[in-house]
């Protein structure tokens, strides 16, 4: 049994999703930032797949998407930075890192 | 990529990935993501991509998730205590989830191009990925990776002002 794109495709898949319920379910702000990385990197499990499968005239995997997975990991590196300032900033404020009290934009 | 191997590291980074959504404690979630981080970087090996399964061990399970283990013990999280849930957020929740990944994998069973294995690598010739990558970056993707560096330096200062004191 050889191994086709849809195996990756499913694992990225399903990282995603894990990732996804981990947005709607968990409650703590660091456990749902860390649930945002998990789907960051399943969408870079896809493009490394692709890339992959998709050689080019040459016969090397196509590396235009394995750059495109270098931005994404540069990008969320910043995103990780900037994002865990923020939450820090508001610790300082409130105090809780738990989203159901942080509501004061709730209408 | 030999099946095995496959499967061990599809299924290290899946259950642990797991592991980061259903841990109360903070630090438990950390250190499950960093193990389904290295289960990820060994896919991408697997799929002939070194460079970036080198650069997803050295970012993301090094430098990411060691900042996330250093604001953890900055806030003194504890585990999470018990609070009074909504049951039907719950439901709600993971029937979206569930229903997303129902939805997906009905869309992989249709895509006919996935059904193929993948293409066998020219023989004699050495995958040079970071040659490669590199070449690709400076040259097609030039601007985008100027734009980049501009991007990090804004947020580097982002985070210096957020992390003022007293935000004015």
């Amino acid at each position: 049994m050889t191994i086709t794109l849809n195996h990756f495709l499913a694992v990225s898949g399903l990282l995603f999703t894990i990732g996804f319920a981990g947005v709607l379910l968990r409650r703590n702000i660091i456990a749902i930032f860390m649930c945002l990385e998990l789907m960051l990197n399943a969408a870079n499990l896809s493009l490394v797949a692709f890339s992959r499968y998709n050689v080019g005239a040459n016969g090397l995997p196509n590396y235009n998407a394995q750059v495109l997975v270098f931005f994404i990991i540069t990008v969320a590196a910043a995103e990780v930075a900037v994002g865990l300032a923020i939450i820090v900033a508001l610790f300082r404020a409130r105090a809780t890192t738990h989203v159901e009290d942080i509501a004061s934009l709730k209408f | 990529m030999s099946p095995i191997l496959f499967y061990l590291f599809a299924i290290m980074t899946l259950v642990f990935g797991v592991a980061v959504v259903a841990n109360r404690n903070p630090i438990a979630s950390a250190l499950s993501l960093v193990v389904s981080f290295l289960g990820l970087a060994a896919l991408f090996v697997g799929l002939d991509a070194f460079f970036i399964g080198v650069i997803q061990i050295l970012v993301y399970a090094g430098a990411v998730m060691v900042l996330f283990l250093f604001i953890i013990m900055l806030l003194d999280l504890k585990a999470e205590t018990r609070r009074k849930i909504n049951p039907l957020t719950y439901a709600a929740g993971g029937a979206v989830a569930l229903g997303f990944a129902a939805e997906m994998l009905i869309v992989l069973s249709r895509f006919a191009p996935g059904h193929q294995p993948f293409p066998e690598l020219p023989a004699g010739v050495k995958v040079d990925d970071v040659h490669e990558i590199g070449t690709t970056l400076f040259s097609t993707h030039n601007l985008p990776f100027q734009v980049i560096g501009v991007l990090i330096l804004v947020a580097t200062i982002g985070v210096v002002i957020l992390s003022k004191r007293e935000l004015k």
